[in-house]
């Protein structure tokens, strides 16, 4: 199978690329190329760094194509601002709009004594039957790294406690997002790449 | 709930693991991938490869042991090790690393964590400190000094303070290694490393002494450490990650056991 992996030039794609290769997907990386977007079979938009620059996916038109491709049932995974991408926005970039495919926004964690980021590996629970998250057992942790997160609500496929809770994974039919990095998870994180290969839309 | 970290740290020279008492006398204790491959299956959280080579002919045996390394590696991965310009980091990036830990070419020249950061976000910049405590000063602890040139050179810096500047040119984490405990087994300093996990907002990585499951307990709870690197512990199979998450996860310490 065919994973299209959008590169909007805030950060590194290596480990993305080298899970799902790792996988048996074949791997296309595009900054900007919509045709690879319109024929895409999959997309990952993976995400490290600051949710401003993903005004880079506006300016090169990425965004409507992106939106297209998720209306014609294209799978979509968004991994850690690429999920919080899928939102209206966050607090981080408040100038900076998101897709808006889920309405609430992402926000910084709140004041507490914790350290923030939030480093580490965390437990999910998983919230409802999950496609993406299927086959995770409780006991499993992935790996975060972040600062902004999103709220918990109907959409949510699993939820983590860190400071308050928030949502780790989010799920609405084939658009699919997780606040961890499944490429830095172990088995755990493998396997949740490999339930996105896998997904199918419900006969 | 957020587990403590068991990090397995590779010291690597010329391509091969090496484990060393105090920086010097230094011995071959195998092939960083496949190290870091069975650390990983045995449960360690993050695997740190410190190149310790750091000569400029060294720089090309370091990037194909990254690109080895990270090929079958699905867990964070950290590389440090003469890593002086943006540049470095980029390459080391490239080859597969999720992190860089910078040392010393950060003390010369802090605007690198900024230009690290600032490419390849707050995550993914660790700095590394050694650090040494000042047993002439009037507090040890809070006047402890960073060292440079692999423990060799004073830096002219303390480490509390350090840490904070690093922190706010954008460091995602430090990586504390005391120096007067690293490769004696005889424990971390709880101490230092409590004085800088509370200085900061970001995680915290113990460095240097662990020999028991105890200091590992200790340095998570008097220590307040996030996390925790190990070396001489795992190498000649004394311990793996994996006998000392379940003695860690008995003793109370929230940890990820391996499936």
């Amino acid at each position: 199978m065919r994973v299209t992996v959008i590169d909007y030039k805030a950060g590194n794609l290596t480990s993305v690329l080298k899970a799902l290769r790792h996988l048996g997907a074949e791997t296309i990386v595009t900054d900007g190329d919509l045709a690879l977007v319109e024929t895409a079979e999959r997309i990952v938009l993976p995400g490290v760094g600051h949710f401003q620059a993903t005004d880079r996916l506006d300016a090169t038109g990425l965004t409507t194509a992106i939106r297209a491709a998720i209306a014609r049932g294209v799978p979509f995974l968004g991994i850690c601002v690429g999920m919080q991408w899928l939102y209206a926005g966050s607090s981080e970039a408040p100038n900076q709009p998101g897709l808006a495919h889920f309405k609430e926004s992402c926000t910084h964690f709140v004041e507490s004594p914790e350290k923030v980021p939030h480093v580490g590996w965390n437990s999910l629970e998983v919230r409802k039957n999950s496609k993406l998250l299927a086959g995770v057992e409780p006991g499993e942790y992935v790996y975060f790294t972040h600062s902004y997160k999103a709220p918990v609500t109907d959409d949510t496929a699993a939820v983590t406690y860190y400071i308050e809770p928030f949502a780790s994974a989010v799920e609405r039919g084939n658009v699919m997002g997780v606040q961890f990095h499944p490429e830095k998870s172990g088995a755990t994180g493998l396997k949740i790449l490999g339930n996105f290969l896998t997904w199918k839309e419900a006969e | 709930m957020i587990t403590k970290r068991i990090i397995a740290c590779l010291d690597v020279h010329d391509g091969r693991v090496v484990k060393g008492v105090q920086f010097v006398d230094l011995i071959d204790a195998g092939d960083p991938a496949t190290q870091a491959a069975r650390h990983a299956r045995e449960g360690a959280d993050e695997i740190v490869l410190l190149d310790i080579t750091a000569t400029h002919e060294g720089r090309q045996t370091l990037l194909d042991t990254v690109r080895r390394t990270a090929r079958e590696l699905f867990v964070p991965f950290c590389v440090g090790g003469g890593i002086r310009t943006a540049d470095d980091a980029a390459q080391v990036f490239e080859a597969g690393a999720d992190k860089v830990s910078v040392n010393s070419a950060a003390l010369k020249n802090p605007q690198l964590i900024d230009d690290i950061g600032r490419s390849f976000g707050a995550q993914a910049v660790v700095v590394a400190i050694d650090a040494r405590r000042d047993p002439a000063a009037a507090d040890p602890v809070r006047d402890a000094q960073v060292f440079v040139q692999g423990g060799r050179k004073l830096a002219g810096r303390r480490v509390v303070e350090w840490a904070r500047e690093a922190e706010q040119r954008g460091a995602g984490e430090i990586l504390l290694t005391s120096m007067n405990s690293d490769g004696m087994r005889t424990g971390f300093d709880c101490e230092l490393t409590a004085a800088v996990s509370e200085a900061v907002g970001i995680p915290v990585i113990a460095s240097g002494g662990a020999g028991t499951v105890e200091h590992f307990v200790e340095v998570f709870g008097r220590g307040r450490a996030d996390a925790a690197l190990a070396a001489s512990i795992f190498h000649f199979q004394i311990s793996s990650a994996r006998s000392l998450k379940e003695e860690l996860a008995k003793a109370g310490v929230s940890v990820r056991l391996p499936c």
